[in-house]
């Protein structure tokens, strides 16, 4: 008795965790005489892929895919990169400021990134970086670093220490050590945290709405609410939109789920 | 890691003794890009901030210094106090739901049962979309025409008027889907908080006749309580600094404290200077809560093993 009420309760919860993608799916993919209707259709009566015939050769939605790719794509890379490095010295070497210097990049994660954003907007202006892609990646690189730095640290701790120190006493320096044995060893950690550095990035919205205004730059996460304020609104569009951009995301969850939880709780119990 | 040195050095010297040693010079040239980064995108430009909201300053220049006229102006705005009502009530609420209702599942679901994937999956699919566009999926959902919870809401009788159109609703509205967002993360986190409690502690109270209430009080509780101070103090920044939930969802008629920035970043540049005023607000408020965590809750900051 108590088990069925267990999975009465997990089922009103993953009901409520999945509805809103489930029903945004429904409304993209019927026609636009059933989105208008009252009451509103539980299924869908005619299936269409009209709504994502029509986003997906829309040169300007591609071009916003593209955007965001390239943004989160380069941060990701130069995140990894610096965030490696940083994370491996954090984790396997001793020095004596190490927790200051792991402080000052966790107090980046509570940092609130808009209180930086006017100053920014001035700087990035004179540097002539305002409205290009460089704007919004050394603004998402630094606020993804803590992310990325933890993740490593955690990971890089987890391995065995005699396989440096075997190659130490090899000869190999403190950089070969790590490029040779940590960064093939800790691949697959290097490649969890790749991906929650990604979707950090793919989802960013405040630098990205703030420093670039062109659709030349803008990517996705600013495009699709701009769907609703132009005058005529496309509801069945803009839920295709939202599909086509959050479907990704779900299935690389789904597939990596169990490593991201670890990833992610890793942190915060340890404290 | 860093034993406290008996007598004081200057720092200078302690500096100099570090880079003697290869392996600790090694590690500060590997952790300097990093912390160069943070320190010329973030840090510096709370210094420009700061000095930027103490100016008659515009987007272009930094005019002429005024000293706290910005501040008095922006706490006379309407608009001001507005964004800052509504992201106390926010973070307030939201953090509040979020904590119980989630404190709820992780006690519920720790344990072991088929269907842990599933659940697993629900958890993260929430959490991973943009917080963005779950605004739109459920502005799509609130809207008059064709959104779903607008039509429910209104035949039960449950509202009298479309929901968009109302801002206690929207606010209501903003809180419910930050709610949706982010409690299943926070059952997480507890639930793996709950998962470091060794189950013989609880065997050991049971055999000494203590009932569930004292159970969870005197232990779960207390011993959760690092997780808890973690888990609420990174939600209740995160709710404090609202922009993109309040932006798409109310499409831009809901004011924070964080869209009061940005439209002086962006929209309405007379405003310039009072955004950076609210700037300077922001990050010394965000910066007292965490101390208010640290020293009056008593949480542990320590990062090492």
């Amino acid at each position: 008795m108590s088990s069925l009420l267990f999975y009465v309760f997990l089922f009103f919860f993953v009901l409520v965790s999945m509805f809103p993608l489930i029903w945004i799916f429904k409304m993209s993919i019927i026609t636009k005489g059933e989105l208008f209707q009252s009451p509103p259709t539980i299924l869908p009566a005619n299936p269409t892929g009209a709504e994502y015939t029509q986003i997906l050769s829309d040169p300007a939605f591609q071009k916003a895919l593209l955007n965001s790719a390239i943004i989160s794509g380069v941060t990701t890379v130069v995140c990894l990169f610096f965030g490696s490095i940083a994370a491996y010295a954090i984790a396997r070497l001793r020095f004596r400021f190490k927790s200051s210097v792991m402080t000052l990049i966790l107090a980046i994660s509570f940092f609130p990134a808009v209180a930086i954003i006017a100053p920014l907007f001035v700087q990035y202006s004179a540097f002539g970086i305002i409205d290009t892609y460089w704007a919004a990646i050394v603004s998402d690189v630094v606020f993804a670093l803590p992310l990325t730095v933890w993740l490593l640290v955690a990971f890089f701790r987890e391995l065995p220490k005699d396989l440096e120190e075997a190659a130490k006493v090899d000869g190999a320096t403190t950089i070969q050590a790590f490029r040779k044995v940590i960064v093939p060893l800790a691949a697959p950690g290097v490649f969890t945290t790749a991906i929650l550095t990604f979707i950090f990035a793919w989802n960013e919205f405040l630098f990205a709405t703030t420093f670039l205004f062109t659709p030349a730059t803008q990517p996705v996460t600013v495009v699709i609410p701009n769907f609703a304020s132009q005058y005529t609104v496309d509801y069945g569009a803009q839920a295709a939109a939202a599909v086509v951009v959050t479907v990704p995301l779900v299935i690389l969850v789904l597939i990596f789920q169990r490593r991201i939880v670890s990833g992610l709780t890793a942190g915060a119990v340890k404290g | 890691m860093t034993t406290a040195t008996t007598e004081k050095k200057r720092r200078g010297g302690v500096l100099r003794e570090e880079f003697r040693n290869p392996e600790r010079r090694t590690a500060y040239y590997m952790v300097l890009p990093a912390l160069l980064i943070i320190l010329i995108v973030a840090f510096f430009p709370i210094l420009q901030s700061i000095n930027l909201s103490l100016r008659q300053a515009t987007i272009i220049q930094a005019g002429p210094f005024v000293g706290l006229e910005n501040y008095k102006e922006m706490l006379e705005n309407p608009d001001f106090l507005e964004g800052l009502t509504n992201t106390l009530i926010f973070t307030v609420a939201s953090v509040a739901l979020e904590f119980f209702i989630g404190l709820g599942i992780a006690l519920a679901i720790n344990r072991a049962f088929r269907g842990r994937g599933l659940v697993r999956a629900a958890v993260l699919v929430p959490w991973a979309f943009p917080t963005v566009i779950s605004a739109v999926m459920w502005r799509l959902m609130f809207q008059d025409q064709v959104g779903i919870i607008n039509y429910v809401a209104n035949s039960t009788g449950l509202v009298s008027e479309p929901i968009l159109s109302d801002r206690t609703l929207l606010l209501i509205g903003v809180i419910l889907v930050d709610v949706w967002k982010t409690t299943p993360f926070m059952a997480l986190l507890l639930l793996a908080g709950l998962q470091t409690i060794p189950g013989d502690v609880y065997e050991a109270a049971r055999v000494d006749g203590a009932n569930v209430w004292q159970r969870f009080f005197r232990i779960t509780l207390p011993l959760l309580k690092p997780t808890i101070l973690v888990a609420l103090l990174f939600r209740t920044l995160d709710a404090y600094r609202v922009f993109d939930l309040f932006w798409a969802l109310s499409n831009r008629e809901l004011e924070s404290l964080s869209t009061f920035v940005y439209e002086g970043v962006r929209i309405s540049q007379l405003q310039f200077a009072q955004g950076n005023a609210a700037s300077v607000f922001i990050f010394v408020t965000a910066f007292l809560i965490a101390i208010f965590f640290i020293k009056v809750l008593g949480m542990q900051t320590s990062t090492e093993e």
